[in-house]
């Protein structure tokens, strides 16, 4: 081929960031393209767990091999996404005997380390466990960030010449003489950097090869040119609590089943999960019994968490698939597998391959299988270096300490955003002027909100998902406003006022599943600090109807000023002025 | 032996230093149990009686003239109209720094966010903002002040259509103010009048330097706007000495948490109510109470001791969801001492709208009473002859949305206070 082979990847998640980085560094033309922010379908709703493989030890060990194997690249190339937390099976008396070996016979089998505890041992590595907990098994389970991670793929595909569009909806897939040839695409606002209020378009986006990696949304994706792609979307809760409880990731040592696992993510821990099979992967019920399951069920490994506060819960639907000869009836029997779908070998469209079901914590192995499939099609002969390269903010991650004290921070705020940024701290937080914290639950400072914003325009949601601004108890009641302020040097009033005001509804939408106890008392006072302090519920700004302001007080002036004052109603006596 | 009053108030906030008041000066004797800091730090300052009608679209021009269109269950047409005027002019009497009286009609304030609001009272502090003068003015944020963007308020302000030009500076505050600098820090600065650095490397008086900072940007405006820091123990002299050295009026922008203009109104409710001679406790919550168709006693935890407070009257006014006078849990909402009927569903997911600013239940959340502020049971009886209720501890009504907190705190603890001093009699 005389030119560079331009790749369009659908899809923001971790698989098509991921896709989109190995491309652009083996020398593809890549246009990556999502309909929402990064991360807006299923990588921006999981629990945050790094598998270390254990989950699967019993019940699929080539993916359990893949895990360890991939939590090694990870706590590498991703050393800024990765807390390294370790993580507990545990087994209470109820739990089987059989299955806690079964367990520790494939751990070991997979190479993944592993260690017996004691229930003594266990409580004092974790002292919220059950009293009557028996015994546990150590591996090396992790915390990551899943939007931090996707965002530095997208960052690190970007330094390699990508093209990455957010907020672009595939509206079609373009197919010519039987071939993909590309995708029209809806632009929210332009492309670019999204900045609400500026008039999107289509776009045509031509490509020698498009790779599906849209998860849930893959069918919807084939339906597009006419082949099926039998995902099965199977949604999940995950139900935050505010302070994390446990320091390890906590798994109930049993056969698959709902509410089995915690995971410490940032200062919240994280409870999950249910396994339903959905009809619609954006439109389907949040439902309270599934709050009310993590909390219960889980409170049998972590009695405190009956009482505990949550601040929100969340729902992601997974992109679960299998061949359609298998027919599993119900979803925790659906392989966790994923599979690379060439539509030429498949439906004899050739110009697209799909890539469904998968984890995330394998994404990059993922990825790297999926670009070797474009590169031999394209006859490109480079190696993937995905696994050795780190990503933008872990490079010289070995330097990271030496950062703590600088930029003015006072500790532990210092410590929070140089652990978010890694090596790119020095250059986001060497500013000129002050810096103050904007977002105080998570210890955000000015520097990191305008470091996002010039990664995602005008979109607060965008700014939150990079520096975790708004995801802390008061879920923003205190800062959103801060927010709409950092973006005011950048935007214009309305624009300002449109991203204040999406930020405020999403941050609603994950609160109103935690509405009792302190946190329904926190959302009065968020309330109360938006509605009545800020007027943001009736804000004439957004009226349509102008406000009369001759019609109201003039101020105390008009008192003794009679060219301020309407008629009769100058009153001496206390505000009683006869009508 | 239990300690012995006439009339006993739980709650140390708007509500229940209203009730205190009312009832101190009938006669009675009065003790006010309070537990932690009000919720008066967490509001802005400004005194809404009533901002919006329950169906109106823009704000209510007169509040006294709306207050007949809420729906019966509204704690103002308990009171009536006649009680809301009575209590407001005993707010007026204590809390000499506030401005409104004036006229019946709201003034519209601007907001930190930048929009306007509708309120019955502001502190003079606020005074020169009102958004009805058509003065041109002039915000000025500070850099570290993260709380209150100058230039995004200005710009908000003019879309919300205010009848002036208005423009935004942000400027260094005078001084070596870490950028984290607590709202009470430049307060005090400026209380002080303490010798800062300036930017050129003098030193000055913080109001000197801080005007000077700001003159370069006047371009003309007859007054300016300051986030609410303008001093905390004496604001008027900081806003005199600022608007001497700069020739134009000078006013505070009413700000979130923490609040000074709600810490200063505080200041002289305690004070008033110092100065009638009521009783106060504070620092240990109300855990229990004694009695059965009539309150006895209740009992507070002070360090694991239970120590009872007798009293022939009780004022129950310990605030809703935020002050925690109201409680809940995923089954129930209660009211934790008395364990009064709180009206609600018993699905949760029944307690809120889908919207951010829709039409919540859970802000409605509070106790039901009968004419004489006597919070009822399931059946609509009294739940205890002689307790009342006052202030966000009541149901039906989101103060939120009508902006009603402080005028229903107001009236509803006037009400209750005097009520609660004649049943002694």
């Amino acid at each position: 081929m005389a030119s560079t082979p331009h790749i369009t990847v659908l899809g923001g998640g971790s698989t098509g960031a991921g896709v989109a980085r190995d491309l652009a560094m083996r020398g593809f033309d890549v246009t990556l393209v999502e309909q929402g922010n990064l991360t807006h379908g299923t990588t921006g709703r999981m629990h945050g767990l790094l598998h270390s493989g254990g989950r699967y030890a019993v019940s699929d060990r080539s993916s359990a091999r893949e895990c360890i194997e991939e939590n090694r690249v990870l706590r590498d190339i991703a050393a800024h996404c990765v807390e390294e937390t370790g993580g507990l099976f545990v087994k209470r008396p109820e739990d089987s005997e059989e299955y806690f070996q079964e367990k520790l016979a494939g751990c070991e089998a997979c190479g993944i380390p592993a260690e017996v505890l004691s229930g003594a041992e266990a409580r004092a590595m974790e002292p919220h466990l059950a009293e009557d907990v028996d015994k546990a098994i150590w591996v090396p389970d992790g915390a990551v960030d899943p939007f931090r991670l996707v965002v530095a793929n997208a960052a690190s595909a970007v330094e390699h010449g990508a093209r990455v569009e957010t907020h672009s909806e595939v509206t079609d897939l373009l197919v010519e003489d039987g071939e993909v040839v590309g995708v029209e695409v809806e632009h929210a606002s332009g492309p670019g950097l999204r900045v609400h209020g500026t008039e999107g378009g289509r776009e045509e986006i031509r490509a020698d090869h498009v790779v599906n990696a849209t998860g849930a949304w893959a069918g919807q994706i084939g339906d597009m040119a006419g082949v099926d792609i039998e995902v099965r979307p199977s949604k999940g809760v995950m139900t935050i609590m505010n302070v994390r409880q446990v320091d390890t990731v906590i798994n109930r040592c049993r056969p698959k089943g709902d509410a089995d696992i915690v995971v410490p993510h940032e200062t919240t821990a994280i409870l999950g999960t249910t396994d339903e099979e959905v009809d619609d992967p954006e439109d389907y019920p949040e439902e309270r019994w599934e709050v009310d399951m993590m909390i219960d069920t889980l409170s049998e490994l972590i009695p405190m968490l009956e009482d505990a506060r949550t601040i929100r819960s969340f729902w992601g639907v997974r992109p679960l698939y299998e061949p359609p000869d298998v027919g599993s009836e119900d979803p925790t029997d659906i392989t966790r597998d994923f599979f690379l779908l060439d539509h030429d070998d498949r439906d004899d469209l050739p110009g697209m391959t799909s890539i469904v079901g998968g984890k995330f914590t394998t994404y990059r192995m993922m990825a790297e299988q999926i670009v070797d499939h474009v590169s031999d099609r394209f006859g490109v002969d480079a190696a993937c270096r995905t696994a050795d390269v780190p990503l933008p903010g872990s490079e010289d991650f070995s330097v990271l300490r030496d950062y703590m004290d600088d930029f003015g921070l006072k500790s532990p705020i210092g410590r929070r955003s140089v652990e978010r940024l890694g090596s790119r701290a020095e250059e986001v937080l060497d500013t000129d002027g002050p810096n103050p914290v904007v977002c105080n639950c998570e210890a955000v400072t000015r520097a990191e909100v305008q470091d996002a914003i010039e990664g995602s325009g005008s979109d607060l949601n965008a700014v939150r998902i990079r520096t975790r601004a708004t995801m802390g108890n008061c879920q923003g009641g205190f800062c959103a406003h801060r927010l709409a302020g950092e973006l005011e040097d950048s935007y214009d009033e309305p624009t300002v006022r449109e991203a204040w005001d999406e930020l405020l509804q999403e941050r609603w939408k994950g609160q109103r599943h935690a509405l009792w106890g302190q946190q329904l008392s926190q959302a009065m006072l968020n309330y109360a600090l938006h509605a009545t302090t800020q007027n943001r519920d009736r804000d004439p700004a957004d009226a349509a109807e102008s406000v009369d302001f001759a019609a109201f007080d003039h101020g105390p002036s008009e008192a003794v000023d009679p060219s301020h004052a309407s008629d009769t109603d100058v009153a001496t006596d206390g505000g009683r002025d006869g009508h | 032996m239990a300690i012995e009053s006439e009339v006993l108030v739980v709650g140390g906030g708007l509500a229940g230093g209203f009730a205190a008041l009312a009832a101190a000066r009938e006669g009675a004797h009065v003790r006010l149990l309070s537990y932690k800091q009000s919720t008066l730090a967490q509001a802005s300052g400004l005194v809404d009686v009533l901002g919006y009608a329950p169906d109106g679209d823009g704000p209510a021009v007169d509040p006294f003239e709306t207050i007949p269109a809420l729906p019966d269950e509204h704690p103002y047409r308990t009171v009536g109209v006649d009680g809301v005027r009575e209590a407001m002019a005993v707010f007026d009497e204590v809390a000499d720094r506030y401005r409104g009286a004036h006229t019946d009609r709201n003034a519209l304030l601007p907001t930190h966010g930048g929009t306007v609001k509708p309120t019955a009272r502001y502190p003079a502090s606020a005074a020169a903002g009102v958004a009805s003068d058509e003065r041109d003015a002039l915000l000025v944020g500070f850099e570290g002040l993260v709380d209150f963007d100058a230039p995004h308020a200005a710009a908000h302000l003019e879309n919300a259509g205010v009848p002036f030009e208005v423009g935004g500076a942000t400027i260094a505050f005078p001084g070596h103010l870490t950028a984290d600098a607590k709202v009470t820090r430049y307060a005090k600065l400026l209380d002080e009048d303490a010798p800062v650095e300036t930017a050129t490397g003098a030193t000055r008086r913080a109001r000197a330097a801080l005007a000077s900072a700001v003159e370069p940007h006047l371009d003309g405006v007859e007054r300016v706007g300051f986030p609410a820091v303008l001093g905390d123990d004496d604001p008027a002299a900081v806003r005199e000495s600022l608007e001497t050295e700069l020739g134009v009026s000078v006013f505070e922008v009413p700000m979130g948490p923490p609040s000074l203009p709600g810490l200063r109104l505080e200041d002289d409710l305690y004070a008033a109510l110092d100065a009638a001679g009521v009783s106060m406790e504070t620092g240990n919550p109300v855990v229990d109470y004694d009695g059965e168709g009539r309150v006895e006693s209740v009992a507070i935890d002070r360090n694991g001791a239970t120590i009872p407070f007798a009293a022939d009257q009780f004022v129950l006014a310990t605030g809703g969801l935020v002050g925690k006078g109201i409680g809940s849990d995923r089954e129930r909402v209660e009211e934790p001492i008395f364990d009064c009927h709180v009206p609600h569903a018993t699905d949760r997911y029944e307690w809120f709208d889908a919207d951010a600013f829709g039409d919540h239940a859970f802000a409605r959340f509070g106790l039901p009473t009968d004419g004489d502020l006597r919070p009822l049971d399931a059946d609509g009886d009294a739940e205890f002859e002689n307790l009342r209720a006052a202030g966000s501890v009541l149901g039906g009504y989101d103060f939120a949305a009508e902006k009603s907190g402080s005028g229903v705190s107001i009236a509803t603890g006037h009400a209750a206070g005097a009520a609660a001093a004649e049943a002694v009699r």
